[in-house]
């Protein structure tokens, strides 16, 4: 595989006067607790993980728990207190002010919680203030900045301000000016959080649909755990600034690393989360019946149909080829089982 | 036991009092002791004390040290005095280039740099008075005396009075819309027509050219505050004691430094406006949010992108606001400093009342007052307008403001020139009604004024006496009869109840050094009248909030006529109650009372309006009466901002008091406003206006360290 676009090297954050010194006698092991006796708060703990060339990374994590600060290190809005951040293969830290600013100019976007907008700035003058930032005339800037305002389908109210428009649609323009620029990297900072249920949804369907159509390389924050199993291609669930578990939304679901992960899974309707692929067996049996299902459905799709049958299921990818088999009982289990207040 | 557990509070408050009446009593006059009155100190008395600092004698009555603090501080005016006459005259002498005389001269740094800076803001100053008035100055200091000579053609004409009105009426509906723009048609066809043209348009020179210079340096400094925290620390006890000093203590340093007339005016007025353009400009920094800031950093703005593209656009409001400020300020400051010889309507004012011509008085303070309404509303119009979008307009709706000045300007010049025809042998009315050629109402108010005297004037002099012997006298004296010590006491005993040990080491220092300075006695007087007016102030301003505040439009109503008079230079507010009381202290008082009534009842709507409607709702449905809602809800609620607005009416208060000066008062103000005609007074002046800012920094400290426990305590902010 190439090289990963992001890569974290135990990446601390810790706030306070003394930081730098106290984590150099932590020696690795840095403890909340002693150092919040010591006037310091940790903000981000020994994060390491990398995210490949368009993977949607989701950190989740509750208020507190260190998320947007490990987002800022990575952007560099903060200063890392220690560790190493590499940004295709670039060490983020050591760049300069002004090799920082060419990345940000050209390679990152970000998206923020209260959509952040300029409010001395049209709809599209937002979208091509990047643009204009970076040197580019008005007329082109305004030109890119209006294909833009097409692909998030705001057409139509390119000039109106900020103030005129819905939460859902200055997120829009939030987004569209993240993009402007045409950025590799995409850092979306909790984007849907301060919008009503439903636009939520349709925000983050409208989202799906863009990355499918872009494929950047995303870190997503959000505290909606939902929202990180429906877009996330991996999970990192943060706790105290220290990432409890980082891995595949099914692998979340069904094998939960840590007591803190465990409580947000139960709630979780797995028939809706988890894939044939995720809890078929690979093994084929003799024993097995009409009916064919492929691995990328989401169970609750054809749970119906499998449940009516008797015999075990069998599961073929997208080239009609068997790879595995399913047992009804299987479902049962998957769906109602295992979990301690079903009980 | 169990109440003393119960109120621990209240019983230090009382063991407090105690002590301090104790102090009271135990200490007796001593014999030596004499209020002394004015002018006095400067005889020297056989029984007086001296010694000497820093080579300079200080005198002073050898006083008990429980009753009168000696005044240790006395060598501090004099020795600023000469600190600033070492500096203009005898420090660091340099060769400059003279241009008049055409060889080096030696002059000392400091002078040559004051002088340099005066010429400047004297060209300024010309420049926009000749755009306006017309005249010879600008072109002279281009070309010269003799050229001029040469061409008598060139002149700068001036511009015609109707151009300048129709100007601004079309600057007021840009900014503000129609109703904007006929009230500044009407007020400047007003000051137009009642004579009142030229010193309306030098007092607007003056304010043309300070504003902008205020702004940009108050900008520049807050941004400057914003980007370091040690500038801003350096800043900030400055600013506090800018925001309590009257005005027109700096007045009298001005003088030393940059002499009379015009440029002083604009230079000191400087100095008065740029601090709340520093704090606003930091406030509104302050706001952007975070993410604003941070969405900035990501779209790859360098620093400077950072702050004039993002911050400053986003913080719009707020430093518009400030600009508020500094125009507001610039012109009460256009007002006062009349008193260092500034041209304009302050200066007819001034002349007036020593005159005491009040009808002239009342025609040049109308004049004020419309101009600082229209300046006011305007400023705040620009604030509060949103930008507009001009994407798809032609070029004609684009530019109509301004294609429509041009035509303006044509239709103003032809009508001056048909003027000039028309009247061929008089004044050209077209062109400017000069002063006193105007409508003048000035015998009509004449007469108004001889006849309430002749009307009311048993009832005003039997109500003045009563006043003045029944209540402003034994007030003073209980005043002056209060130690020292006990006063100290007093004072660093509630800072200690009211913000623990820090608050008390403050006001203990802020109160030494008025104890320590010559003029303890005056500070006391001061303290009484403003008293007087404070308390007086808040009881009508509490109570007519509270009425207000029962009804929609009587709030809406009431905050715009507050709006309305705070605008007003406090000078303005001397001339009707001279017109009813004559010059007597009742006068200053009830002109203290009605400047300081204006935030005690702005502040107590604005504190009762910020009740959060949610808890309205909950009380009345548990069933409260209005009352019960008065006195249960929303007092203890608004309280802590009502306690704010008590503040500020110690602060409006003490302004009015020093200005009060002028009709003869025989507190601070009055060394103050000899200090002005002293030639020694720099020192004397700013020490003085030091001690006035301190008493109201004693009360800003005290009441400020409450309000935010208390506000802390009910969890509101």
């Amino acid at each position: 595989m190439s090289e990963p676009v992001i890569k974290c090297e135990s990446v601390y954050k810790i706030f306070g006067e003394n930081a730098k010194t106290m984590l150099k006698e932590a020696n690795g092991n840095v403890d909340a607790k002693t150092f919040q006796e010591n006037g310091c708060i940790v903000g981000v703990n020994n994060a390491s993980f990398e995210v490949s060339k368009g993977e949607m990374l989701v950190v989740m994590g509750l208020s507190g728990s260190g998320k947007s600060t490990l987002l800022r290190c990575i952007s560099r809005l903060t200063d890392a207190t220690g560790g190493k951040i590499f940004i295709e293969g670039q060490d983020l830290l050591n760049l300069n002010n002004k090799e920082l600013i060419d990345l940000r100019r050209n390679k990152m976007g970000m998206v923020f919680q209260s959509f952040a907008l300029l409010p001395h700035k049209t709809v599209v003058e937002n979208i091509a203030f990047p643009l204009q930032i970076k040197g580019i005339n008005t007329d082109e800037s305004i030109n890119k900045a209006m294909d833009m305002v097409k692909l998030v389908g705001l057409d139509g109210r390119e000039n109106y301000f900020p103030r005129e428009l819905s939460g859902g649609q200055q997120q829009r323009v939030g987004i569209a000016r993240s993009l402007a620029v045409e950025p590799d990297i995409w850092f979306l900072d909790e984007p849907f959080s301060a919008l009503d249920p439903l636009i939520r949804k349709e925000m983050q369907d409208e989202f799906l649909r863009l990355q499918e159509k872009l494929q950047k390389t995303i870190m997503f924050i959000t505290h909606d755990f939902d929202e990180a199993l429906k877009l996330a291609d991996r999970i990192a669930i943060m706790k105290d600034g220290i990432i409890e578990q980082l891995d595949t939304p099914a692998n979340i679901v069904l094998n939960p690393a840590t007591e803190y992960v465990r409580k947000f899974t139960e709630e979780v309707p797995r028939e809706k989360v988890l894939l044939i692929a995720d809890v078929m067996d690979s093994t084929t049996t003799e024993d097995i019946g009409d009916l064919k299902v492929t691995k990328d459905e989401i169970i609750e799709n054809v749970a119906e149909k499998i449940l009516t049958q008797e015999k075990t299921v069998a599961v073929i990818d997208n080239n009609n080829k068997i790879v595995g088999s399913i047992n009804p009982t299987k479902i049962i289990n998957t769906v109602f089982g295992g979990r301690k207040n079903n009980n | 036991m169990e109440l003393f557990k119960k109120y621990p509070k209240l019983f230090q408050w009382i063991f407090l009092l105690i002590v301090f009446f104790a102090l009271c009593f135990a200490i007796d006059v001593p014999e030596t002791y004499k209020f002394i009155r004015g002018q006095a100190e400067f005889v020297k008395d056989p029984n007086q004390s001296t010694f000497v600092f820093l080579g300079k004698e200080v005198r002073y009555y050898a006083f008990d040290v429980f009753w009168r603090l000696p005044p240790l501080l006395g060598w501090l005016p004099i020795w600023i005095n000469d600190s600033l006459f070492f500096l203009m005259n005898d420090w660091m002498p340099m060769e400059f280039w003279n241009e008049d005389t055409q060889e080096y001269k030696t002059r000392p740094l400091v002078l040559q740099i004051t002088r340099n800076l005066t010429a400047f803001m004297t060209f300024l100053i010309e420049l926009i008075r000749e755009i306006l008035l017309g005249g010879l100055e600008t072109i002279v200091a281009f070309t010269s005396w003799d050229w001029i000579d040469a061409n008598p053609w060139a002149e700068l004409p001036g511009l015609p009075w109707t151009i300048v009105a129709a100007g601004s009426a079309i600057l007021a509906y840009k900014l503000g819309g129609r109703g904007l723009a006929i009230f500044a048609g009407l007020a400047m066809t007003y000051i137009s027509i009642f004579g009142q043209w030229k010193p309306s348009m030098q007092t607007l020179s003056f304010i043309l050219v300070a504003a902008p210079l205020s702004f940009i340096f108050g900008l520049s400094l807050g941004i400057a505050a914003f980007k370091s925290k040690r500038v801003e620390k350096a800043l900030y006890p400055i600013l506090l004691v800018m925001q309590t000093m009257p005005q027109y203590a700096v007045l009298v340093p001005a003088l030393v430094l940059f002499g009379v007339g015009d440029h002083a005016a604009v230079i000191i007025t400087m100095i008065v406006a740029v601090p709340p353009m520093i704090l606003l400009t930091l406030l509104g920094l302050r706001a952007v949010p975070p993410e604003v800031i941070e969405a900035g950093r990501m779209s790859g703005c360098n620093n400077w992108q950072l702050m004039f593209k993002v911050l400053i656009p986003t913080a719009r409001r707020d430093i518009l606001i400030g600009v508020n400020q500094v125009i507001m300020v610039c012109f009460s400051m256009a007002v006062i400093s009349a008193f260092i010889g500034a041209k304009g309507l302050g200066f007819n004012l001034l002349l007036a009342l020593n005159q005491l011509n009040i009808g002239l008085a009342l025609e040049a303070g109308l004049c004020i007052s419309l101009i600082a309404i229209l300046l006011d509303k305007m400023s705040l119009a620009w604030a509060n307008k949103q930008v507009d979008y001009f994407g798809n307009l032609n070029f004609f709706q684009r530019n109509k403001n301004s294609l429509f000045f041009g035509l303006i300007i044509i239709v103003g010049i032809a009508l001056a020139y048909f003027g000039s025809i028309y009247f061929k042998d008089g004044y050209n009315y077209l062109f400017e009604v000069p002063h006193n050629k105007g409508i003048s109402t000035a015998g009509f108010w004449n007469k108004g004024v001889d006849w309430i005297f002749d009307t009311f004037f048993v009832y005003i002099k039997a109500f003045n006496t009563w006043l003045i012997v029944e209540v402003l006298q034994p007030m003073r004296a209980l005043y002056l009869r209060m130690p020292a010590i006990a006063t100290i006491v007093l004072v660093v005993g509630a800072g200690y109840l009211i913000g623990g040990t820090r608050s008390a080491l403050v006001v203990c220092g802020l109160t030494l050094f008025i104890a320590l300075s010559p003029w303890w006695d005056r500070a006391l007087v001061t303290t009484y009248m403003a008293t007087f007016g404070v308390i007086v102030s808040c009881i009508i301003g509490f109570t007519v909030g509270t009425l207000c505040f029962q009804n929609k439009h009587f709030t809406k109503f009431m905050l715009n006529v507050c709006d309305i008079f705070q605008t007003f230079p406090s000078f303005v507010y001397l001339i009707p109650v001279m017109m009813l009381f004559g010059i007597t202290d009742t006068s200053v008082l009830i002109a203290v009372i009605v400047y300081a009534t204006i935030p005690a009842t702005r502040y107590t709507i604005e504190g009762l309006r910020s009740v959060p409607s949610g808890l309205h709702d909950a009380a009345t449905m548990s069933g409260v009466t209005k009352f019960q809602r008065l006195f249960k809800i929303e007092f203890p609620l608004a309280f802590p901002h009502m306690m704010l607005g008590l503040n500020q009416t110690i602060v409006f208060a003490l302004f009015m008091v020093i200005i009060g000066a002028f009709i003869g008062t025989e507190d601070l103000g009055q060394y103050i406003l000899k200090a002005l005609s002293d030639k020694k007074g720099a020192g004397i002046g700013l020490t003085l206006g030091i001690c006035v800012a301190f008493i109201g920094l004693i009360f800003d400290n005290l009441i400020r360290t409450w309000v935010d426990k208390r506000k802390k305590h009910l969890g509101i902010d």
